[in-house]
């Protein structure tokens, strides 16, 4: 690569930086935002309260909730901030003015799609930090011998794998609302991107869906769905990190790999499209 | 070169649910602006005043033609650093500040911090936003967001500068500020194309003009050529008596009593010579001959009748009085 095809790369990539700085200081300040962190950390502590209602399950109770809460409220916030990346822009028209400025449209959709990414990321954490610190709250509240009886401890590091995996998937359904919203209404974007994400998790089903309908044609359209929509049951690890089963590496590379993979392809197809867009 | 230059740029939208059929917004337009001119884009409502700024800024894309700025294709990333932009009624990020908008759209520009700070607070002082400046845009007002949008589309020091409609949803004061603005701009020789239904304000500040009327340009030229026929003549008299004003004002198209003793008559352009020898003799004192110009709003009327049959409808902004430009 020449001195001046590396310059303009750079050149290129600050501004994708800008656009994805603007995004998370916007979004950080969206009301939205803030009510769904905080209502997600009050559920992460309230499963302390919960735990204690359970005999001797109160630490798996704690874990399962804290990462359901991320889970979903992760799932909320990618859903509601992602359709904003560019249905709102579009609609409120503050995307003409962008636009005019320097900007190609293909640094656009990198650049919202990174600010999101980067919002979610801190988001989670703040997430995580909460849940880690109930659970080292109660993991110093027991005794040594009550926590001997734990299948992991309160505070086991193998739970930032399943965080991990939801980070993926998180980002994985945020390029799914960017790609719908590059062409639709926010409110359409939304639903359909809610709607992806339960069809996601059942995905596995319809590989072997020849094995309940007789019609060929129908087990050919279910197999073509399958390997089309994402298949987001790979990312949820919950139960086995709950339950001190390990995830290997192999698995979190492979399943990182494919989430990584979609969406770069979710992004291209934004980028394609978007590209030829009228803004009328 | 043509600052601005269109050729043949034709726009069709595809309107309707079911049964699909073309729209077509933009009609051939062929179009050149001179480099330091003020060009009023004029048309009633419809007509496709946004859908060609939008062409010219490649927010939607032409059914056939070019158009050119500075040269280069409309919409390349060299004519973006060179020119500026305000929308119709823009809209900001809700939960940003005015300072932080235009410091993030400066940053855009590669504009060092100290440049970008310098540039941002110049900018703000020049269109009126005080304090405010560090509240969130979601706070303010119609006018007040027209401002920072007139703001922001000058924070690269433009070439050449498009404004849709930049007078909309301002007070007079908000008005005259931006009028102050286009005409500094035209005395630091940059091109400004603004497209209005203040044909007052238009009247103005443009050098030149076109009028556009359903996607179709129908007339384009200099301001001061499009106003140089004269309408006639206001003849200014003291003391004609009430016999006089029966004989003498009911030639006249019309006489109106302006104060006491005084009445203005105006009069065909060739019988100004006939009117004034008549008022002399009947005892009467002149006080003024003035040539009366056609307005902006006049011809614009005129030409819209004649293209399409009936009145051209320029908003009720147009005939908003106000204090007259300060150049």
């Amino acid at each position: 690569m020449t001195a001046s095809a590396t310059g303009g790369l750079m050149a290129s990539l600050r501004v994708v930086g800008h656009v994805a700085v603007h995004v998370f200081k916007e979004s950080v300040r969206d009301r939205i935002l803030y009510n769904l962190v905080i209502f997600a950390v009050v559920l992460i502590i309230a499963s302390y309260l919960m735990g204690q209602m359970t005999a001797g399950q109160d630490v798996k109770i704690i874990k399962d909730l804290g990462l359901a809460a991320t889970s979903l409220f992760g799932l909320f916030i990618a859903v509601f901030l992602g359709i904003g990346l560019v249905s709102k822009e579009v609609q409120r028209r503050s995307i003409y003015s962008l636009l005019a400025k320097p900007v190609t449209r293909l640094q656009f959709v990198l650049g919202k799609y990174a600010g999101l990414v980067l919002t979610l990321a801190v988001n989670l954490a703040v997430m995580i930090a909460a849940h880690y610190a109930v659970l080292g709250v109660m993991s110093w509240m027991e005794s040594p011998e009550f926590r001997a009886g734990w299948e992991a401890p309160a505070t086991d590091p193998a739970m930032l794998k399943a965080f991990f995996l939801i980070f993926v998937q998180l980002m994985l359904i945020t390029a799914v609302a960017l790609f719908f919203s590059t062409f639709t209404s926010a409110a359409l974007s939304a639903a359909l991107t809610i709607g992806l994400y339960v069809v996601g998790h059942f995905n596995a089903d319809l590989r072997n869906f020849e094995a309940v309908v007789d019609s060929p044609a129908a087990a050919a359209l279910a197999r073509g769905f399958y390997y089309a929509l994402p298949n987001l049951a790979p990312f949820d690890v919950k139960t086995a990190v709950v339950h001190a089963q390990p995830v290997p590496w192999g698995y979190m590379a492979l399943t990182t790999a494919y989430g990584v993979a979609y969406v770069g392809a979710l992004l291209l197809a934004s980028i394609v499209i978007f590209s030829r867009r009228d803004f009328k | 070169m043509s600052a601005i230059r269109t050729d043949g740029l034709t726009k069709d939208f595809s309107v309707g649910f079911w049964r699909k059929r073309t729209h077509r917004a933009l009609d051939q337009l062929t179009l050149s602006v001179e480099p330091g001119e003020v060009f009023g884009f004029l048309g009633p409502n419809g007509a496709g005043k946004t859908t060609t700024l939008k062409l010219l800024m490649q927010l939607i894309f032409p059914t056939s033609g070019v158009a050119e700025i500075l040269g280069r294709p409309a919409g390349s990333i060299d004519v973006r650093r060179r020119v500026g932009y305000l929308p119709e009624t823009p809209y900001f990020y809700d939960n940003l500040t005015a300072e932080e908008l235009l410091l993030y759209f400066a940053k855009l520009f590669g504009y060092a911090p100290a440049d970008r700070r310098r540039r941002v607070d110049r900018l703000l002082d020049e269109v009126g936003i005080g304090p405010e400046r560090r509240q969130m845009l979601r706070r303010f007002s119609k006018g007040m967001l027209q401002r920072v949008g007139v703001a922001q589309a000058l924070v690269n020091d433009p070439e050449v500068v498009f404004l849709d409609e930049p007078m909309s949803g301002l007070d007079p004061i908000g008005r005259r500020q931006i009028r102050e603005l286009i005409l500094d701009l035209r005395r630091q020789g940059r091109t400004v194309f603004f497209s209005s239904h203040i044909l007052a304000d238009a009247e103005s500040i443009c050098s030149q003009a076109g009028v556009l009327v359903a996607g179709r340009l129908v007339s384009v030229g200099r301001v001061d050529e499009m106003l140089a026929f004269e309408r006639g003549w206001e003849l200014v008299v003291a003391d004609l008596s009430e016999a006089a004003q029966q004989a003498i004002g009911g030639r006249a198209r019309r006489i109106t009593q302006i104060a006491l003793g005084r009445h203005a008559l105006e009069i065909a352009p060739t019988e100004s010579d006939q009117f004034v020898r008549d008022c002399i003799e009947s005892g009467a004192h002149i006080v003024a001959l003035n040539p009366l110009h056609a307005t902006l709003e006049e011809f614009f009327l005129r030409v819209v009748q004649d293209e399409t049959g009936h009145e051209g409808a320029p908003s009720d902004d147009s005939r908003a009085t106000e204090p007259p430009p300060a150049s």
